[in-house]
């Protein structure tokens, strides 16, 4: 079928027109949030050729189960729960074409192009969007224990003084000057946590004011075992998500409250963000299902008058409010002073449901829109001269042969670029270096060709004979050559990361069609050659 | 025109001083990596990557300062392309953070940006934060590509050819690999994917130019039975020298426009490939062929191509093989 000039040319006009139909620019149907907040499915004309991330700015981030303050029971299980939340959380984000997949064992890779707030995306991925109710306790407990745990600590040898001097230079520089003044009250009272911890200032029972720069320490020091085992057992602490400030002193609420939540975010089945009409702040508007809205409808209902704490990822959200009557399936959190956009984040958040262990992200890369541009700028630039100097080389040396070569390398940009746009493969700045290096390298097997017929012509045969057999013998070192580069690129891509895997990807790709081009676009030029002109006695080679 | 057309040098009589430059090279090579080492990039050792596009020059040590005093100690700072855009690079987290909690040694970054630059004086255009785990992760994929990338290679060559080919190619292919991470160490070059990805071409590139010699030597041995092994290795080596030429010059063109169009996350790789073309052609001609001959004389197949004419040649003329 290879035999005559016309089955060549047919061939050749097919791989012409599969590329260029596959790179014609055209609709994509893309789903995007429109400027209402809505999903949607738009169309937008463009080529279709997939950048990378480093191309069109991006965020790449790699995550894995943080079990630092929550042991997974189930690894593998709790992957899989967190790849299904991460999807329906970054579909209702509103990326166009995310990618959501897990790598290996143990690690989710997200990957979102074109987003403009790095910061939020991050957020919304992070964040496990725990969310419980609790009862706060009215025992006045932690006031009972504080006695007992002081002495534990002083036992231990931890007074307000030798902490204090056993603080790294770190939190020091952290804390200021607060410490100083937590001595000075611990000179009065006696103990390190009940100097501490105050009492004073706070508007309900189960409520303690703790100085912001005080913090870490004291919830450290609740933390030892030993401190930590003379609360009741029924009994938790956990702290107020945001600091609140009473005079010029800034404080952190720390919080007793019952350990079994009455609900989780589990029985959530929609959230709203709001504006709350009377306080102007930001609000979540919530919906329980109805098994959920019995259970909380009957805990609400035995705990009038009681106060109950919202935790969102084990902190408690704004200043817990009082019970007023029964609660059924519709409830709110106020959020202190947070912008309606976090609210709406939240809200996305606890609707996609709860990661079932936090995230931590262990590997990350942003790339800014602008950055990509100049890169895809300087990339067409590199190749627009390299061309050129491959074009005069060709051309200087082998004359109209050469010419030949470079029509050839025209069909073999094609060809790459088709290709790829067909499998759909992502090109990355490495991508692209491999698109220009591989201009260079594609000529090599038009170089042996012509290097082959100049011996063959060497040797007094005629051209037509010189051709054939030129072709011939370079076959050999042209398949063998290229099946080892194609080889070694293919172990470059399984092995690759990211951008190295779209390198390798063109790399393949550019040998592939370099051959075709090379070996048939090439002879058959020399065919039509020769057809025109039968008695060809010399060749411009 | 036609460059080196009918060649004949005497590479192969040239070889004992090939022998000689290499050893000379892989001992400089040594020792500068031993002295030098290799500057992996953040991607490689973990650590935080931050490039910042700024409105006015920056002080550097302003920044570093500011840095330090984020707990972020001994970042490292770089000018990146113009004046006003350079690369922050912290290797170590952030003082007392978990060191695989990347997000922590970010955010120090930015505070500290913020605290000499000023919140919305600067643009960041690109970020990496990445893991130790992760980076040593990376850093086993990259040698297991080029470990198995070996073995392929040597199957398929001892398929095509026979074992001492491919055991020959591979040989060629180490020294190159050995000569251009000596040639990163001396640059001082970063050690970046890009980079591993310039290196894992460069072997693909050396290798190709290995085979299109051992291709000809193949087809010579058969064309011309009577000939000293050696003879026919430097005939082929002669035969290949223009279209070596050529090729290699469309590819270092190529490259050279990478180097000086091509943008700074790219010119680390054409400058490794550029390094690599120089090595790959020395490798095929000096090492490559040179070790075929001396596994033809170690190990001379009863059926393999050329091993009895290396064993006549020896009977028929006392003298080494190759020396003339």
């Amino acid at each position: 079928m290879f035999a005559t000039v016309k089955s060549r040319i047919i061939i050749i006009a097919f791989l012409v027109v599969l590329s260029v139909a596959s790179l014609i620019p055209r609709k994509v149907t893309i789903r995007e949030k429109g400027a209402d907040g809505i999903m949607r499915d738009t169309a937008i004309v463009r080529v279709p050729l997939k950048l990378g991330l480093d191309l069109q700015g991006g965020m790449h981030l790699g995550l894995e189960l943080d079990q630092s303050t929550r042991v997974s029971a189930d690894p593998k299980k709790d992957i899989e729960l967190a790849l299904q939340v991460l999807r329906k959380r970054i579909d209702e984000f509103g990326v166009t074409e995310p990618l959501i997949q897990k790598q290996g064992e143990s690690r989710i890779v997200v990957e979102l192009a074109g987003i403009t707030d790095p910061g939020r995306a991050k957020a919304i991925v992070q964040r496990s969007a725990f969310l419980e109710f609790r009862i706060t306790d009215r025992t006045g407990a932690l006031e009972k224990a504080l006695p007992a745990m002081d002495r534990v600590l002083r036992t231990a040898g931890i007074s307000a003084d030798t902490a204090k001097t056993a603080q790294s230079a770190v939190q020091k520089l952290l804390q200021g000057d607060t410490t100083k003044k937590g001595a000075d009250t611990t000179a009065a009272s006696g103990g390190v946590l009940s100097s501490l911890i105050q009492t004073q200032g706070a508007a309900m029972p189960g409520e303690y004011l703790v100085p912001v720069g005080a913090f870490p320490r004291v919830d450290s020091l609740l933390h030892l075992p030993d401190v930590a085992r003379l609360l009741p057992r029924d009994l938790a602490l956990r702290w107020s998500a945001a600091p609140v400030s009473v005079g010029v002193q800034s404080y952190q609420l720390l919080y007793v409250l019952e350990d079994r939540p009455m609900i989780t975010g589990s029985s959530l089945v929609n959230a709203k963000a709001e504006i709350d009409p009377v306080t102007t702040g930001a609000i979540v508007t919530f919906e329980l299902d109805r098994a959920g809205g019995r259970k909380f409808g009957e805990g609400t209902g035995r705990h009038v008058g009681d106060y109950m704490a919202i935790l969102l990822d084990d902190r408690v959200q704004g200043r817990p409010p009082v019970i007023q009557s029964r609660i059924e399936r519709r409830g709110q959190i106020t959020l202190g002073g947070k912008t309606l956009q976090e609210a709406q984040d939240l809200a996305l958040t606890l609707r996609a449901g709860s990661l079932p262990v936090p995230l931590k992200i262990v590997e990350e890369r942003q790339v800014g829109a602008s950055l990509g541009a100049d890169s895809i700028r300087d990339g067409i630039l590199a190749g627009l001269v390299g061309t050129a100097l491959v074009i005069i080389i060709m051309i200087g040396y082998y004359h109209l042969s050469g010419a030949l070569a470079v029509a050839a390398l025209g069909f073999y940009i094609l060809f790459t670029l088709g290709a790829l746009s067909m499998v759909d493969a992502t090109i990355t700045l490495p991508g692209v270096a491999g698109i220009v290096l591989s201009i260079g390298i594609a000529v090599d097997a038009n170089v042996l060709i012509f290097e082959r017929i100049r011996e063959e012509l060497a040797l007094g045969k005629t051209v037509r004979l010189s051709i054939d057999e030129g072709f011939r013998h370079a076959m050999n070192a042209i398949v063998d050559s290229n099946v080892t580069a194609v080889l070694t690129a293919a172990c470059l891509f399984e092995f690759g990361t990211g951008p190295v895997k779209g390198f390798a990807v063109t790399l393949i790709f550019g040998i592939v069609a370099s051959m075709i081009t090379a070996i048939f676009v090439t002879r058959t030029f020399y065919m039509i050659w020769l057809q025109r002109q039968p008695a060809l006695s010399t060749l411009s080679i | 025109m036609r460059l080196f057309a009918n060649a004949n040098y005497d590479f192969i009589g040239f070889r004992r001083y090939a022998y000689g430059v290499t050893g000379v090279v892989l001992l400089l090579g040594g020792i500068a990596l031993a002295t030098f080492g290799l500057n992996y990039s953040i991607e490689f050792t973990g650590g935080t990557l931050i490039q910042v596009r700024t409105e006015k020059p920056v002080d550097p040590a302003a920044l570093r300062s500011a840095l330090d005093r984020e707990g972020v100690v001994g970042a490292e700072i770089q000018q990146f392309g113009g004046p006003d855009e350079f690369v922050v690079r912290a290797r170590t987290a952030k003082h007392g953070t978990d060191a695989d909690n990347t997000q922590a040694t970010a955010t120090a970054v930015t505070t500290a940006l913020d605290a000499t630059l000023g919140n919305g004086h600067y643009s960041i255009q690109r970020t990496e934060a990445v893991g130790p785990k992760v980076g040593g992760e990376l850093r086993q994929k990259a040698l297991y590509a080029i470990m198995v990338s070996f073995v392929i290679v040597l199957i398929y060559l001892a398929v095509r050819f026979e074992w001492r080919f491919g055991l020959a190619a591979v040989i060629a292919t180490a020294h190159d690999i050995l000569t251009t991470m000596a040639f990163i160490s001396v640059m001082k070059l970063e050690v970046s994917l890009v980079v591993v990805g310039a290196v894992l071409s460069m072997v693909g590139y050396s290798l190709n130019d290995t085979i299109i010699i051992f291709d000809r030597v193949r087809e010579n041995l058969h064309k011309y039975k009577r000939d000293h092994f050696a003879d026919v290795l430097n005939r082929s080596i002669n035969e290949t020298l223009p279209r070596s030429i050529l090729t290699h010059g469309t590819s270092l063109a190529t490259l050279l426009a990478l180097a000086v169009f091509g943008g700074e996350v790219i010119r680390p790789f054409a400058v490794v490939m550029f390094f690599g073309v120089f090595t790959g052609t020395f490798s095929s001609i000096y090492i490559a062929s040179p070790v075929l001959l001396a596994i033809e004389k170690r190990w001379p197949g009863a059926d393999a191509r050329g091993a009895r004419q290396v064993k006549a040649a020896g009977q028929r003329t006392p003298q080494p093989v190759g020396t003339r």
